[in-house]
């Protein structure tokens, strides 16, 4: 479980995450949504050590990520921000292999090779591993790093728009096996998402925030009401059944 | 494993097909220990330059006539002056070469060296500092005073990154340049106000031909601070990559960047001190490293320490047979050889 109290983060005279307290239950997959600015991508920044908090603690399974040894965290919750463009030239087996660093600390057993042997096979991405992860397209890299947080093998994985620069073939395909992950290994995955629908159809809770506060935190059905959604984005969305998911229309 | 996802696999090109990568490490360490033969075969032949006629064919030749007094000077010569001149150039050519592939890292930049970013200046700065001071230090205070300065030139250059964030790659080194500059031209002020503008020279252009022995010892600690740059080899790839990236890995950001800027700027400092700065190799040695085996660190490391070294020792017989028997300074050498080798990488580069 992560225990969020009291989280807060100020730039200046502005705050972006405002006192946001709450927990997230281990297993499944658990979405941020929320409009721009909301403060999603700080807070999961925070929850991951990655930014300091201005106040609060977080707690990762009683682990206080203040004051827990990072590499022991490292081995608990990892964290994969937007922006993944390497300045370093790497092929896809070595990125992978680094998810093994809090383990390993860079000498490779036997039972490191078979987890980056895992993730890449998980990820389709044996044809590509001795690749240049510069040289693959934007979804190609996209898989190529999450393989790199499932060799890394935590309890907890933490994704900042994952869907980023994947079209909506790659887009549901990344889902899915996110959804996969959750099943076959245990994990829990926190995604901060854009797409109502996809956080709709393949979320077990979500969570919404607006102006830095946690406005709601519920399974799909309770997020997803006209009443709901108009709170959160301050514009009205028509939401269908369709094979039994829960659809908002926005587009007119 | 069983999965139901049905990603696409992308088409691989002929030749990147799936490998061992054992058999892969096996094939790079071969080619490793290649290259370091003829790295081998130019530091002998190295040794065998100079004025003084001593050839592997000359002490033969004194051996089998006899003239054993002969034989011995040409051994003296090798032992006081060519096998130190050598071991100074390989010694300055790894580990400078090392320097710039950490300052790459570090900066998240590929067109960064020590002497683009203010760290040389800041060490020559250094060395004129306690010059002037203390005359009469020895040469271990100096390098340690040259040393303190390359530090503090190389935390300014990346502190002025942080506050900076800028978003052309082509900018960052000529921040640097800038940074280099100023220190240089104050530098350049006060040894000209203090007549020691020959002395600064002497710290600009790297020359081997003052490589004596009892002068160059002090290059053997570049040797260990290489070595330590690869055992930390891991933690610098994760850094090129990104703080945020580091401390998902579990490892302490802050710690990986004082190392390497110790590193750097030791290094530099100890070659600025025992034979002058060598522009631009560290620029184009790891640039054409990154471009044969990419960018991961613990692979990387010996081909940049062999090359730099094979570079280094190539550049240092041209400087000495050139003009023969006179010579020129070795870092005019490279840094014109290591200018158009870097033209044409960077040629390259825009093509692909």
């Amino acid at each position: 479980m992560i225990e969020l109290t009291g989280v807060t983060k100020r730039y200046g005279a502005q705050t972006v995450v405002d006192d946001v307290s709450g927990s997230i239950e281990s297993g499944g997959l658990i979405s941020i949504i929320g409009a721009n600015g909301a403060g999603k991508s700080t807070l999961l920044s925070m929850a991951a050590r990655l930014l300091p908090m201005d106040r609060g603690s977080v707690f990762v399974d009683e682990l206080d990520i203040l004051s827990t040894p990072s590499d022991q965290l490292a081995r608990k919750l990892s964290i994969l921000r937007q922006e993944n463009t390497l300045s370093v030239r790497l092929s896809v087996r070595d990125l992978v292999a680094f998810g093994r660093h809090p383990h390993s600390k860079g000498r490779h057993t036997a039972e490191d090779r078979e987890h980056v042997e895992r993730a890449l096979r998980y990820l389709q991405l044996e044809e590509l591993a001795d690749r240049y992860v510069d040289e693959l397209s934007g979804g190609q890299r996209q898989r190529a790093f999450i393989a790199m947080v499932i060799a890394q093998d935590t309890d907890y994985v933490l994704l900042d728009e994952p869907l980023n620069n994947l079209d909506m073939k790659h887009a549901v395909e990344m889902m899915r096996l996110l959804r996969q992950m959750t099943h076959d290994f245990g994990k829990t995955v926190v995604l901060v998402i854009h797409d109502i629908n996809f956080a709709s159809c393949y979320s077990d809770r979500i969570m919404a925030m607006k102006d830095g506060a946690l406005l709601h935190h519920g399974t799909p059905d309770e997020i997803m009401r006209p009443d709901v959604l108009q709170e959160i984005y301050g514009i009205d969305i028509r939401v269908e059944q369709v094979d039994g998911h829960r659809i908002g229309i926005y587009f007119a | 494993m069983s999965t139901v996802v049905t990603v696409p696999r992308a088409a691989a090109p002929a030749g990147s097909s799936s490998v061992d990568p054992r058999a892969a490490a096996l094939r790079n360490a071969r080619r490793l220990v290649a290259a370091s033969a003829v790295v081998l075969v130019l530091a002998v032949a190295s040794t065998f330059v100079g004025v003084l006629d001593v050839t592997p064919w000359s002490l033969w030749r004194q051996l089998a006539t006899g003239d054993l007094d002969g034989f011995r000077d040409a051994v003296e010569v090798i032992a006081v002056s060519r096998f130190p001149r050598t071991a100074s150039v390989v010694l300055a050519g790894l580990a400078l070469s090392v320097a710039g592939l950490i300052m790459q890292l570090m900066a998240r930049n590929k067109f960064v060296e020590p002497s683009t970013v203010g760290t040389v200046e800041s060490a020559q700065a250094g060395l004129l500092v306690v010059t002037l001071l203390l005359p009469a230090a020895p040469l271990m205070a100096k390098m340690g005073v040259a040393s303190l300065f390359a530090l503090a030139g190389t935390g300014l250059f990346l502190l002025v990154l942080q506050r900076i964030p800028l978003r052309n790659s082509l900018l960052v080194p000529l921040v640097g340049i800038m940074l280099g500059n100023v220190i240089a031209s104050v530098t350049t002020f006060f040894a000209y106000r203090f007549d020691l503008l020959q002395s600064l020279n002497a710290w600009m252009i790297g020359d081997f031909s003052g490589v004596l022995r009892g002068r160059y010892e002090l290059l053997w600690l570049v040797l260990a601070l290489t070595v330590v740059g690869y055992v930390a080899a891991d933690r610098f790839t994760v850094a090129g990559m990104g703080q945020e990236f580091t401390t998902n890995l579990g490892i302490d950001h802050r710690r990986v960047m004082v190392l390497g800027m110790t590193l750097v700027a030791l290094i530099s400092a100890v070659v600025v001190v025992t034979v002058g700065s060598i522009p631009f190799l560290g620029l184009v040695v790891p640039n054409l490293v990154s471009m044969l085996v990419g960018d991961n660190v613990r692979r990387t490391v010996p081909w940049v320490a062999v090359l730099g070294a094979g570079f280094v020792l190539a550049c240092d017989i041209v400087a000495r047979v050139i003009r023969y028997p006179y010579e020129i300074p070795v870092g005019t050498i490279v840094a014109v050889v290591g200018g158009v080798l870097f033209l044409a990488l960077l040629l390259r580069g825009r093509k692909r």
